[in-house]
């Protein structure tokens, strides 16, 4: 320190005199981390952007209808159909041997690779195989002729090749006649709806009160004792409505058998490509169309008319083909119900954690208990979401409830409610952590106000803290939703199925049922991808049906993200 | 003053408060004495021991930390709120102590109004923010919740300002109107106490000037107590002014006389600007 006035002059003096350095250290300037920030963020951005746009652009194009060259290849061979993919390979030496001098050589200047291309040849029925490699080499021509069509079946997948004969209840249709092949094919799809109409929904109701009768029937055995004058009631009261069921039963049977024997008489003889024939139903057609005579009109006709069924129907095929409806409905479903579940959960949580436990060692162990939790790798709440839900406390409800069921379980499998409250279980810290930051967050002056009106703790926490906390709290909900969305593999354990018969919301009493097993998009696109007859054909389903969950997900998100601006407007303004 | 003052034996510098005026029994209000005030281990106040007078403007003046906010926050329990907070002697709100046990806080927050440093509008409309005292005492009456809303918006002159955007957020009126709304606030549910914790100090000088003017206004109707940083300002709107050093009382009596003929050097000090 200096002494005097005069000494601390001396000392200013010496600092200035200090040489300055003309140009400042690049690492003080900080400007290397900017770019290597910078870089980080870019890199980070084109994974994600990159990714999307791969998911984005396969789903986009999957329906577009493509072209059906006819290849003749150099060894007399034809091949039909969609070109799927083309790649370069590496021939083996055997595979070379057989090749004619002039091939090798050229084969040998591109380093041993030659180009192929792979097929979609359809037609799973004939030639045991959807899809045929083409080397480049092979092929003497490739033409496409107007007159090969492609076809969709409701079974064995695609069918490639032309249109020999038409039969239509005896009238045979001259090859040309395109509009009345057309009418006919869809009064032949109309028929076919009116069958599982009949077959699914009104002998479904049939089927629906003879089994509740039964349940009935059960019920009162199991209250009363097999003997009891109840039981005998109930039994002869069920028997006098059997007859009018079976009444009802006989005439949809018949109306159903009547409508598939006219169904029979409306065929079609397809040929492939090499003139193999195959006779079936024209209902058996979904579409049909020339795949090398198409306008652009015809192409997004075509195109549009998929994404319907995509998004309306139940899916075939083992579901590479058809629609994902109940399975869009499944995931919306389980999605909200866990929602609805986890929030109160959480929020309630977060409220005793924050508000009023004493912040203590306990307080910090429970939060990083619940941090934790977030941890825990999701198949083990699959477990316990089968173990606990399913088997305890859906067990001992349908001991209770639904006893007259029993061997047969109701809730003691996996469903609906199980699996959203598994997610809701997995979800649960995304919002307790959320809705604790936000009320943390609300100031301290807001508290202080609303006490000093003389407003109860209670109060307080009701009218000013949760309002103020409340955009924060969505932001949980978000997370929780986008993470609960996606998640599948505690869905397989707790409910989640292939092929779900029924939807779990329809028109019999009590209208949704919690208890019934559900599709899902994610489990679809693990199950069309990797569990099914043939994953090149379910690829471009995979595709789809991911964009159709990142949209579906992306929805939900947007809906809620919409509800917090608002919310934030009306509680979060500026101070000054 | 009845009470003889404890001296801390810790601190030998320390006089014994210096009272200027004693006021009558029937005039007090609020009645502290022997009060000490620990923040975990650590002490804030020593031995305070002060009568406030029913009606008058009261400022508590003293360098920052001296303890004149916690001491304001005691009288409506706000400290309640902090974790390892602890009281010894009586604080009494006419004649009842409030630190008794089995008193309602509540109840007792009721009877008194808060304003705070930073205007603190909740996130509502202007209407609801003045009615919310008396909508948490479940009041529904949209009758008499506008006429309440009325009288306490003139009462701390911001009706003029806000009667035409009584249902838009207060949170879009500019800082000084903040300030005001929730001095309205405070007096919506009829206190008997105004208890103002430096209501000026994140204001601009023009509306600085207003609720100073609305202090005057309201002396009388209100027992005011004020804490202020500002010598300025409590000379210009208090009765009487208590200065506080380092957690104790020193000097407590009318404005007047403390500003002009302080009694103790410390105190002349410190209203002179040459310490604080």
């Amino acid at each position: 320190m200096p002494a005097t006035i005069e000494e601390a002059a001396l000392h200013t003096r010496r600092i200035v005199a200090k040489p300055m350095p003309r140009v400042t250290d690049l690492s003080a300037r900080g400007e290397p981390m900017t770019w290597l920030l910078g870089g980080a963020l870019a890199l980070g951005c084109t994974m994600i952007i990159g990714f999307l746009m791969l998911v984005f652009w396969n789903g986009i194009v999957t329906f577009w209808p493509k072209q059906v060259p006819v290849v003749t290849l150099t060894d007399g061979q034809v091949v039909a159909g969609e070109a799927f993919r083309t790649e370069e390979y590496r021939l083996g030496a055997e595979q070379l041997k057989d090749l004619p001098a002039e091939i090798r050589t050229r084969i040998a200047a591109a380093s041993g690779f030659a180009s192929r291309t792979l097929y979609r040849t359809g037609n799973y029925d004939i030639y045991n195989e959807d899809f045929r490699w083409v080397s480049d080499f092979q092929v003497a021509k490739t033409e496409a002729p107007r007159d090969i069509f492609f076809f969709e079946r409701l079974e064995w997948g695609a069918f490639v090749g032309r249109i020999t004969s038409v039969d239509l209840a005896g009238t045979a249709l001259s090859g040309g006649d395109d509009d009345r092949l057309s009418r006919a094919h869809i009064q032949a799809r109309a028929r076919l709806q009116r069958i599982r109409q009949i077959e699914h929904d009104e002998i479904g109701a049939a089927n629906y009160a003879v089994e509740q009768d039964r349940l009935r029937v059960r019920r009162a055995v199991l209250s009363y004792g097999e003997a009891a004058p109840e039981v005998a009631a109930v039994r002869a009261e069920v028997e006098k409505r059997a007859a009018g069921f079976k009444r009802d039963y006989d005439a949809l049977a018949a109306e159903a058998q009547r409508l598939k024997a006219d169904d029979e008489r409306y065929r079609i003889t397809l040929a492939e490509i090499g003139g193999r024939e195959k006779t079936l139903k024209l209902s058996d057609l979904v579409r049909f169309y020339p795949a090398n005579a198409l306008g652009i009109f015809d192409k997004l006709a075509i195109y549009l008319s998929r994404w319907g069924e995509f998004l309306t129907d139940a899916p075939r095929e083992a579901n590479t083909e058809g629609g994902v409806l109940p399975a869009i409905f499944g995931t919306a479903a389980m999605t909200l119900l866990m929602v609805i579940v986890v929030a109160p959960f959480g929020i309630i949580t977060a409220l005793y954690l924050r508000e009023y436990a004493k912040q203590g060692r306990l307080v910090s162990i429970v939060r990083i208990s619940v941090n934790n939790l977030a941890g825990v790798p999701s198949i083990v709440y699959g477990v316990f979401g089968l173990g606990f839900f399913a088997y305890i406390l859906g067990g001992s409800i349908d001991q209770i409830f639904f006893s007259e069921r029993l061997p047969g379980p109701t809730f003691g499998t996996g469903g609906l409610l199980w699996a959203s409250l598994t997610l809701a279980l997995l979800t649960v810290p995304v919002v307790i952590v959320a809705t604790e930051e936000a009320l943390a967050a609300v100031p301290r002056s807001m508290r202080e106000g609303s006490l000093a009106c003389g407003a109860s703790k209670w109060q307080t926490i009701r009218y000013i803290v949760l309002p103020r906390a409340m955009p924060g709290i969505m932001t949980g909900l978000i997370l929780a939703m986008a993470r609960g969305a996606g998640e599948v593999a505690p869905l397989m354990l707790v409910g989640v199925v292939k092929l779900a018969p029924e939807l779990p919301i329809d028109g019999f009493f009590p209208y949704v049922h919690l208890e019934r097993s559900f599709m899902h998009l994610g489990f679809h696109i693990f199950d069309v991808g990797f569990q099914s007859r043939n994953s090149e054909a379910g690829k471009p389903m995979v595709f789809v049906t991911t964009l159709l969950l990142i949209a579906l997900i992306a929805g939900m998100n947007a809906t809620a993200i919409v509800v917090r601006n608002r919310l934030k407007r009306k509680f979060v303004g500026s101070q000054f | 003053m009845a009470t003889a003052l404890k001296r801390n034996p810790t601190d030998a510098t320390q006089d014994a408060t210096v009272y200027h005026v004693k006021p009558g029994e029937d005039g007090v209000n609020f009645s502290v004495s022997d009060f000490d005030l620990w923040y975990g281990a650590k002490q804030a106040l020593f031995d305070i021991a002060m009568d406030v007078q029913k009606g008058v403007v009261t400022s508590l003046i003293g360098p920052s930390g001296c303890g004149k906010s916690t001491l304001l926050r005691c009288m409506n329990r706000m400290n309640d709120l902090i974790d390892g907070l602890r009281i010894k002697g009586s604080m009494k709100l006419d004649g009842a102590d409030i630190y008794a046990p089995g008193v309602d806080v509540i109840a007792l927050r009721k009877r008194m109004g808060m304003v705070f440093q930073k205007p603190n509008p909740f996130p509502m409309s202007i209407y609801e923010n003045i009615v919310y005292p008396l909508r948490i005492d479940g009041l529904r009456d949209k009758a008499l919740l506008d006429e309440a809303c009325e009288t306490a918006l003139k009462g701390a002159a911001v009706w003029n300002e806000a009667k035409d955007r009584l249902n838009e957020s207060a949170l879009g009126l500019s800082g000084g109107q903040q300030q005001r709304l929730c001095i309205a606030r405070a007096i919506a549910a009829n206190p008997e106490v105004l208890l103002m914790d430096e209501p000026c100090s994140a204001l601009d000088p023009i509306a600085t000037a207003k609720i100073e003017e609305l202090i005057d206004e309201l002396k009388g109707r209100y027992t005011i107590i004020i804490v202020t940083h500002s010598m300025q300002q409590a000379a210009r709107v208090s009765n009487n002014t208590a200065f506080m050093y380092l957690g104790r009382l020193v000097e407590y009596g009318a404005t007047d006389t403390v500003f002009t003929n302080p009694k103790l050097e410390r105190t002349q000090d410190y209203i002179t600007g040459r310490f604080g």
